[in-house]
């Protein structure tokens, strides 16, 4: 393997990894702050590509890129009011069970209303443009994906710490009760934590799927389990783990599939999840649990 | 300011709060004391919306307060220091300060100064994470936070638990010291000897109901409370 072919590996890796760990981001939130793992989260970046290719049926992309985000705020949103609310002091595994519930709900939605067969994603073309650096060509995505993902976790960390809805973010993950003597409003702060979570499934939705051009039902959830694996290898509950999770498990499906071991590359990120589990369970940024009385 | 009247909580399927009834005057310091298991927290507890009554009323300058969200109660000027004092561990003493104001739009630093210059330690401690701060030093940033939300009403759960005998003594005077400075004050403690020191009224509760009441000085002087809460025998 030349040089070159090393470095556009490595740029596919890379840009994989961004999409995953904008995904995987939203189940980190999620866990953070309802100690949940939302297992409708693939479901509604599977929803995200549909959503695009509507909008872009009769919108221009600058129009629909904005709507289809919108719509799929809208969607985790209501999935969250509708089906974990209700559930707020149920025991964890009802709430889990609710979320396995909407996963399937969702897929066979899509079935219903999309029929199953894979429709096409729309191009967005500044996203197609291919661009040459050097000795490696890509579409413009592949450069853009990785360069955005970090701009975004920049900007989410900056909105958790030094922001007021982000220091709620925070009391609500640790301690509800204590947060609502804050005047915290413990559901206002679960809304909007799901709000973020479905606005960067949206963003990755986009740029995963301009590069794979179809959406079909289950289009989400591979790729859901996936990014929950990178979440928990990061260390469910840290968005710097959900980040590195994203990024290494991009890169090592891309280097099998390099080393013409495609067959492998899904085997791979299970096995990195084992492994992970065995030698380290909270992961690598995982919270350490230490009880003081 | 504060009045309660046949307040009954069940907690757990068992009734915690059989029907009590006291009143907090504005500008006071009222304490309930009672054993593990009275119904103390469970009256703070829903005072502040954070258990639900079964009935009765609770009544805060006029306005019923039953069925309000925690935050709103919140809002009207009542704050609760908890139990075990549940400052957040990853926060720095600063954040919690401020997340104390959390629904203030206000100016913040001159509340900033004032809580600093009620608790020395926490200025210099100031970007510290509060979870490595003594057990006096957290149950002193559980007070202040609250005082950030300007109540008029703070509600204190046993804060002397766990606390060296010294410390104990510095937080009761700086509650004397917020209460001079127009707080008024609902106190729950073990510690009955210290709490009726300072309390203008104080109640006992026993299983669920109020037992006796009195102002601070009768229940000190009060046998029966002598021999059960002060552990002087007759």
């Amino acid at each position: 393997m030349s040089f070159t072919t090393f470095l556009q590996q490595c740029l596919t890796g890379i840009s994989l990894g961004g999409a995953y760990a904008l995904i995987a981001i939203g189940y980190t939130l999620v866990y953070g702050i309802l100690r949940l793992i939302n297992f409708a989260h693939g479901d509604i970046f599977m929803m995200a590509g549909y959503f695009m290719i509507f909008a872009m049926a009769s919108l221009p992309w600058f129009l629909a890129i904005p709507v289809t985000l919108l719509v799929t705020v809208l969607l985790g949103v209501s999935i969250e009011r509708v089906a974990y609310r209700p559930l707020r002091s149920a025991p964890r595994m009802s709430v889990m069970i609710s979320a396995i519930g909407v996963s399937y709900l969702l897929q066979n939605l899509a079935t219903y209303l999309f029929t199953a067969l894979p429709k096409g994603y729309p191009e967005i073309p500044f996203l197609k443009r291919i661009f040459q650096i050097g000795g490696l060509s890509a579409s413009f995505v592949t450069f853009l994906t990785p360069v955005l993902t970090l701009v975004l976790v920049y900007l989410l960390i900056l909105l958790i710490n030094h922001t007021k809805i982000g220091m709620a973010m925070r009391a609500v993950s640790k301690d509800y009760e204590t947060a609502s003597l804050m005047g915290i409003k413990i559901n206002k702060t679960i809304s909007f934590t799901f709000a973020v979570g479905s606005l960067l499934a949206g963003i990755g939705s986009i740029l995963y799927f301009t590069d794979r051009m179809t959406v079909f039902p289950f289009s989400g959830s591979l790729p859901g389990l996936k990014c929950f694996v990178a979440a928990v290898f990061g260390g469910i509950g840290s968005i710097p783990g959900a980040v590195i999770g994203g990024f290494i498990l991009g890169l090592g499906e891309t280097a099998l599939v390099a080393m013409g071991q495609s067959t492998f590359s899904d085997a791979f990120t299970f096995i990195l999840l084992i492994v992970m589990l065995l030698i380290r369970p909270t992961g690598l940024f995982g919270e350490k649990t230490t009880d003081k009385v | 300011m504060l009045t309660i009247k046949d307040l009954r909580v069940n907690y757990g399927g068992i009734e915690a709060v059989k029907g009590i009834s006291f009143t907090v005057p504005d500008k006071s310091i009222v304490t309930l004391i009672g054993a593990n298991g009275a119904g103390k927290s469970t009256t703070l507890r829903s005072i502040t919306g954070l258990v639900k009554a079964s009935g009765g009323s609770i009544q805060f300058d006029g306005t019923e307060l039953l069925g309000l969200e925690t935050p709103e109660i919140v809002t009207r000027g009542i704050t609760l220091v908890p139990e075990g004092r549940r400052v957040f561990p990853d926060m720095t003493v600063i954040e919690n300060i401020r997340i104390g104001a959390y629904l203030r739009k206000d100016d913040l630093e001159p509340d900033i100064e004032w809580v600093y210059s009620l608790f020395p330690r926490l200025k210099e401690r100031s970007w510290q994470l509060a979870g490595t701060l003594s057990g006096g030093e957290q149950q002193m940033l559980a007070v202040a936070r609250a005082l950030m939300s300007h109540p008029r009403l703070l509600m204190m759960d046993e804060p002397s638990l766990g606390l060296a005998p010294l410390i104990v003594q510095d937080i009761f005077s700086i509650i004397q010291e917020i209460n001079k400075q127009g707080v008024t004050i609902l106190l729950i403690e073990q510690n009955a000897n210290m709490a009726l020191r300072i309390a203008d009224q104080g109640y006992v509760l026993e299983t669920g109901r109020i037992s006796l009441s009195g102002t601070g000085k009768e229940l000190l002087a009060d046998e029966s409370v002598k021999a059960a809460y002060l552990g002087k025998k007759k």
